[in-house]
């Protein structure tokens, strides 16, 4: 998939750190960052350099949230579920989205374009139901109003 | 340096650039230098002012005219009128609810008025990627005299004397917690600030950190000379990305001035700060969490004792406070102990600031000195409940906390009184619900919250929350059973008591206050098959009220499943089968004619 290239930038994270342990995590974060998710390949070289083994990471990755061991969608929506959000029905946002691009939270469309998730609070409580695409917030969101937020990042292909 | 005349204060925290006030600041720029006022009025931008529902934000002085939902295109009217012919212009000033009077100043503002403002004394007023702005208002001084005219352990005394307690959720007095690690044997020590805030509907941590980032810098420096540290971290919330980045600047500023550093103001003292970020795990938000991931770690809870002050990072003394906290910490020092112990109550001294969200008409960030009751937040700061609802929980603490009902809205705030409530004063979110909340599926939305954040660890966490759960989920799908609230009771009480840290010992909370406030709900989702609030979706269904539809067509074209139908001005129904149940059409009529059942 990725060229040669590709990861020789993995390796240039690596080695903008120390090879200490407390390091760890700000270069899973980096390379989350580059790619998007966490290249297997990549895994393997921060393996080498830092001299841990590879289920280390594995429990890294699959402890924090932010880090994937999958890649994600070019546009990733994020509903947020937190209680002022929650309350004010965030949760048929999420319904309509899953119907609308035919996947679950956490999972990102065949075409990889986008991946859905709900996420905690994001402190932006007074525009509750709020949405963000990449960086995007949309703010009091209804449902009638999905499908035109999807169609701004070009809507599905049928 | 240059004078101006007048200032242009615009919003740039993270719920008014949601809202639009990017464009508003690029707008004022370019007004101003169209008109040639440029040289005469500057723009600035600053962080949150609280009343974020009201968004963007815009403050001009020396006025202090407060103009909300600006758009655009109210730019050159503003720039023409208010600062070229110094007419304000009232259509845009704020208008209060009742009484639709508009206030020139923000000060003679409801919202305002009530609040007392420490930890949030700049947030809104100054530019906080601008370290100047933050040395006009006082800022550093509190270190310098620290460093000067105190000893280390007068510092603590200080603290120790001003009764300040953590504002993070534990609510542990300050003073002590730096006493022990003063005490704690060790050459090198840490200082860290939580920035992890974690908790759904709190978002004044974020504020701070985006609207006076210095304030947090200049306060762990004084904890540093304090205990005897040189060098500190601040774990913040990689979700905050505008936090982060002022994080920066500041740091980056106060090297430069020699705040941070060898030899800080030509003292012996030397101190530096460090940000990691958080990679989205909730259980961080613990103290010995929080340092696992400072080391690099996966973020797992241990036992305690040893406790931080003795034994934290990379097992050295550490003091872990939270941004609230140390919001606080320089003003304290400037103005003294006795100034700060004089606002709050008996046992709660000084200010909380609490994010009011929910069913509430003014959502935003207040600061009220502690004892002031709920209801003074509630309904004459916060505005009361929109559309004529009826107050029916506020939740307090986040998924620690618990909800309070009617009968208790008199109560004063304080750490105290809301434990004793059943519920905590936690990181101080606030959330108000109305009576279309369902009080078994609040409870439920924060078990599950907490159940997707346990870390795993401990069992009773991590399993004993999962069968609370599944119990909830099956009460709320209608298939409750005899015996279920005794059982919920039970698992609750054995995982207060053995959970490892304080994310298990306090997730039963929601539902233990629920339960103790609101059983009947529980009852009838158990015994009648029934949602009385109408939140629980498997228990509901919408009709059409025949007598009351008048065909207008409103729910039509909200429906996003086109599952609503009937000819104009006739009575429409709905097709069940495609009805999504998302209120969409019970929010948007305007004669009350569809109804859930």
């Amino acid at each position: 998939m990725e060229n040669q290239q590709d990861f020789q930038y993995t390796r240039q994270i690596s080695q903008q750190y120390p090879q200490d342990k407390r390091f760890l995590l700000a270069i899973l974060q980096d390379i989350q960052k580059e790619y998007n998710y966490l290249p297997r390949e990549s895994l393997y070289m921060v393996q080498e350099y830092m001299d841990i083994p590879l289920a280390k990471l594995y429990s890294m990755a699959t402890f924090y949230k932010a880090l994937s061991l999958k890649p994600k969608g070019r546009y990733i929506i994020k509903v947020c579920d937190g209680t002022a959000c929650h309350i004010r029905a965030s949760q048929t946002l999420t319904d309509e989205i899953s119907k609308i691009l035919k996947i679950a939270p956490g999972q990102t469309t065949s075409d990889g374009r986008f991946s859905l998730e709900t996420v905690n609070c994001l402190g932006s409580c007074a525009a509750a139901p709020v949405i963000v695409v990449n960086d995007r917030f949309y703010g009091k969101v209804t449902p009638s109003m999905v499908k035109t937020i999807i169609d701004e990042y070009g809507g599905i292909y049928s | 340096m240059e004078i101006y005349r007048a200032h242009v204060l615009v919003c740039k925290g993270t719920g008014c650039v949601a809202s639009g006030s990017e464009p508003i600041m690029e707008a004022f720029q370019k007004e101003l230098e169209k008109k040639g006022l440029s040289k005469e009025v500057k723009v600035v931008q600053t962080g949150c002012l609280g009343l974020c529902e009201l968004g963007p934000n815009v403050l001009i002085y020396p006025e202090g005219s407060y103009y909300c939902t600006v758009k655009t295109e109210d730019v050159p009217e503003i720039v023409e009128e208010h600062l070229l012919k110094g007419r304000i212009v009232e259509r845009l000033l704020y208008k209060e609810r009742d009484t639709k009077e508009r206030f020139r100043s923000l000060m003679d503002i409801d919202f305002y008025k009530r609040q007392k403002r420490i930890a949030l004394r700049h947030c809104g007023l100054i530019n906080p990627e601008i370290i100047e702005e933050y040395i006009a208002n006082d800022g550093y001084r509190a270190l310098g005299k620290a460093l000067t005219e105190m000893t280390p352990q007068g510092v603590i005394d200080e603290i120790k004397k001003s009764g300040l307690r953590g504002r993070g959720g534990g609510g542990f007095p300050t003073g002590v917690k730096w006493q022990f690690a003063a005490d704690a044997q060790g050459d090198i020590k840490y200082v860290v600030c939580n920035a992890d805030e974690g908790d759904p509907g709190a978002f004044m941590d974020r504020s701070i950190l985006e609207g006076d980032p210095h304030t947090v810098l200049e306060a762990m420096a004084i904890a540093g000379y304090a205990i005897g540290a040189s060098e500190g971290y601040i774990y913040v919330r990689a979700e905050y990305p505008i936090a982060v980045k002022r994080l920066e600047i500041a740091i980056e500023q106060a090297r430069n001035h020699g705040l941070l550093g060898k030899n800080i103001l030509g003292t012996e003292f030397s101190f530096d700060i460090f940000i990691r970020l958080g990679s989205g795990a909730f259980v961080c938000g613990e103290e010995t969490a929080l340092l696992a991931s400072v080391e690099g770690r996966r973020g797992e809870p241990r036992p305690r004792p040893p406790f931080p002050a003795n034994k934290g990072l990379w097992d050295k003394p550490t003091i872990i406070n939270n941004v609230e906290t140390y919001a606080n910490i320089p003003e304290i020092i400037l103005q003294g102990a006795d100034w700060f112990s004089n606002i709050g109550s008996e046992k709660s001294k000084g200010t909380k600031v609490f994010a009011v969200g929910g069913k509430i008409n003014h959502t935003g960030l207040v600061e009220i000195p502690m004892g002031t009751t709920l209801k003074e937040v509630i309904y004459d700061i916060g505005g009361g409940i929109p559309n004529n609802k009826k107050f029916k929980a506020v939740q307090t603490g986040g998924p620690s906390g618990g909800c309070l009902p009617a009968s208790l809205l008199d109560m004063p705030i304080e750490y105290d009184t809301l434990i004793q409530a059943g519920s905590m004063m936690g990181s101080g979110g606030m959330i108000v619900v109305d009576e279309d909340t369902c009080m078994v599926d609040i409870a439920k939305f924060f078990l599950t919250f907490t159940q997707e954040e346990s870390c795993g660890k401990c069992p009773p966490c991590r399993i004993g929350t999962k069968r609370m759960l599944e119990i909830l989920e099956r009460i709320t799908n209608g298939e409750g059973r005899e015996g279920d609230i005794e059982l919920l009771e039970n698992l609750a009480k054995s995982i207060k008591a053995s959970a490892l840290c304080g994310l298990g010992q306090t997730a039963p909370n929601p539902v233990l206050s629920t339960l103790r406030y609101f059983r009947d709900e529980y009852e009838a989702h158990i015994k009648d098959k029934k949602c009385p609030a109408g939140g629980c979706q498997a228990l509901i269904h919408y009709e059409v009220v025949a007598d009351k539809c008048k065909g207008c067509g409103m729910c039509v074209k909200v429906c996003p499943t086109q599952a609503i139908s009937g000819e104009r001005r006739k009575p429409h129904e709905i097709d069940l089968d495609k009805c999504i149940k998302c209120n969409s059409c019970y929010d948007r009529c305007p004669f009350g004619a569809i109804v859930k059942l």
